[in-house]
């Protein structure tokens, strides 16, 4: 039985009175927060608006108004269009891989009894290392003289491959590296959802004629994991989508722009070159692409908060 | 039928370890380099276990000539300060919303809603404005601010007092127990499973962060551990690679120990939400 449920006022005076003080009490508690929000959230998200269309540079002592020049600009600036063609791309490696790979770990790592745990923490391991930390370490790894990968891709024939530096393989590299923090994490989510597909089913299934593991994952499985697989795609797709650390660790957008991501041309544009009115229409156009995602997300999360 | 079970076992089997040689390889690789000398580093010939043992002087390195201490004490601020006010002020003002009547609950829930789908990125240029205004750019409040609010703490610990049980609520107000009482006496305590899962959701974010950092932070003295590795990697070495590794995985361990030892609470915490 809710709160929500007490009729707001009511007849006796008592009674009304220890109303005032609940709804007093209420209002006094959400006030901090309910602050913050207008100072770190509502507040800025205006002044972006505005800042968005004018031409606003920081430090200038003139701003004019610009109308929607800075998004016109946006849509015809070669820099902004690879990036965000580059995150696509990046989105578009990551998001098949991590579901599937996911779901493909989970499912073999579910079947195993002793070892089971055992796999688990190995392959949430990258989940909780610092990434930065661990870009440096990959840099090092896939260096061309002084790491193990070259001369071991070149003993499998590949040639002597330099990952980071070469325009054609360094944003599919990063791509990999941001795949082998994910997995864990994607494979995680699976098995917990595997965990919840009840066991009979699989018997009823048998019993109406599913023979074989594929037959029994695609009539059980697969629609029982359906909640879990939207959610997955949901937040795999948003995390790719801010790919940013290793861009900054390992290649900086280049070599020649290859490594461009919304992220960090945002980044560059608002932070580094101060081009803040530009930079505040990009942020608009990424909000716009985030909260797309996002609310599908927030209609799904109700449904994955568990603490019983 | 019972060799091809055996045989389907040995392929899963060996599917998971490849994937799993190459899940531990970067962490494998990081541990040996920061225990080899810094001459086979640059050695034309590959031997992976390192000829003589160099930790000593790698991790001296790392912890006496290096950033990566000061780093990693600035993130342990950090990560705690933020939490702190995000408990304080996120605990009450979850009750509030859970149990209590009060004008504008409902804006306040659905702007909650609404600040989940909005990541640091979006507020960043503003804030950076203000905080530069206000001249509190390179500080810990600069650092910390902008994560005081955590609108998914708020809608977790909702989710969490929703179902508290009315009855203890009725019964301690008839015992004359005040609503401020109530919340840190009665309903926080009920609530430390999700507090904690809050928490390390938290400060693995927190202590990972580099975006907002990179952006307020120009000084070595404010450098969070991202920063501090990513400093130690382009000045500090002097191309030693050995000490590098051993800063990295410094700024690593806490974590990761963290998680060995608390499997479960910390998958818990982390897959909570991919609002990462």
């Amino acid at each position: 039985m809710a709160v929500s449920s007490v009729p707001f006022a009511s007849p006796a005076p008592q009674l009304a009175a220890r109303e005032r003080r609940l709804a007093l009490a209420g209002a006094a508690f959400a006030a901090p927060a309910a602050l913050l929000l207008v100072a770190i959230l509502l507040a800025p998200l205006i002044v972006l608006v505005l800042l968005s269309v004018t031409d606003y540079r920081l430090g200038a002592v003139a701003v004019r108004f610009v109308g929607l020049a800075n998004y016109a600009e946006m849509f015809s600036d070669p820099v902004f269009r690879r990036a965000i063609r580059n995150t696509f791309l990046y989105v578009a490696f990551v998001l098949p891989a991590g579901v599937f790979g996911g779901l493909a770990l989970a499912a073999l790592v579910h079947a195993r009894k002793r070892t089971r745990s055992l796999y688990e923490v190995i392959y949430f391991l990258p989940v909780t290392s610092t990434l930065v930390a661990m870009a440096t370490v990959w840099q090092f790894l896939l260096h061309p003289s002084l790491g193990p990968v070259t001369p071991l891709l070149a003993a499998l024939g590949f040639g002597r491959l330099d990952l980071l530096n070469d325009p054609d393989l360094a944003l599919a590299t990063l791509a990999l590296i941001g795949l082998w923090q994910l997995l864990g994490f994607n494979m995680v989510l699976f098995l917990a959802g595997l965990s919840a597909v009840p066991r009979d089913l699989y018997e009823a299934a048998a019993l109406d004629g599913a023979a074989g593991a594929v037959d029994r994952f695609l009539r059980v499985t697969w629609p029982m994991l359906g909640p879990t697989t939207m959610f997955v795609t949901i937040t795999t797709t948003i995390s790719a989508f801010k790919v940013f650390d290793t861009v900054v660790v390992l290649t900086r957008g280049g070599p020649l722009g290859a490594t461009d991501t919304l992220l960090y041309v945002l980044y560059l544009e608002g932070f580094h070159y101060f081009r803040t009115g530009y930079a505040a229409a990009m942020t608009v156009v990424l909000l716009a692409f985030l909260c797309l995602l996002s609310l599908l997300q927030a209609r799904l999360i109700e449904r994955r908060v568990h603490y019983a | 039928m019972r060799s091809r079970a055996f045989l389907a076992s040995v392929l899963s089997h060996l599917v998971l370890l490849i994937g799993a040689v190459l899940m531990l390889a970067p962490f494998v690789w990081m541990l040996l380099t920061s225990i080899r000398p810094a001459e086979e580093v640059f050695g034309a010939v590959f031997d992976p276990i390192p000829s003589r043992f160099a930790g000593f002087e790698n991790y001296a390195q790392a912890l006496f000539a290096s950033n990566v201490p000061r780093a990693m004490l600035n993130g342990a601020v950090v990560c705690l300060g933020i939490l702190a006010v995000q408990l304080a002020t996120a605990l009450p003002a979850a009750y509030a919303l859970a149990r209590l009547r009060f004008p504008g609950r409902g804006v306040l829930f659905g702007l909650v809603l609404f600040g989940l789908t909005v990541p640091i990125q979006v507020p960043a240029l503003p804030l950076y404005l203000a905080l530069a205004k206000a001249g509190l750019l390179d500080t810990f409040f600069a650092l910390m601010f902008p994560f005081f609010l955590t609108v998914f703490g708020l809608f977790l610990f909702r989710q969490f007092f929703r179902t508290y049980p009315e009855e203890i609520l009725q019964a301690a107000r008839l015992d004359g127990m005040g609503e401020f009482e109530i919340v840190w006496r009665l309903a926080v305590p009920a609530a430390l499973p999700a507090i904690g899962a809050f928490s390390v959701f938290s400060i693995v974010a927190h202590w990972n962060d580099l975006y907002w950092p990179l952006i307020v932070v120009t000084s070595r003295e404010r450098a969070t551990p991202p920063l501090g590795i990513l400093a130690f990697r382009d000045a500090e070495t002097g191309g030693n690679y050995g000490a590098l590794m051993a800063g990295a995985a410094l700024i690593t361990a806490p974590l990761v120990l963290a998680f060995l030892v608390a499997r479960r609470g910390f998958v818990r915490g982390l897959t909570m939400t991919g609002l990462k």
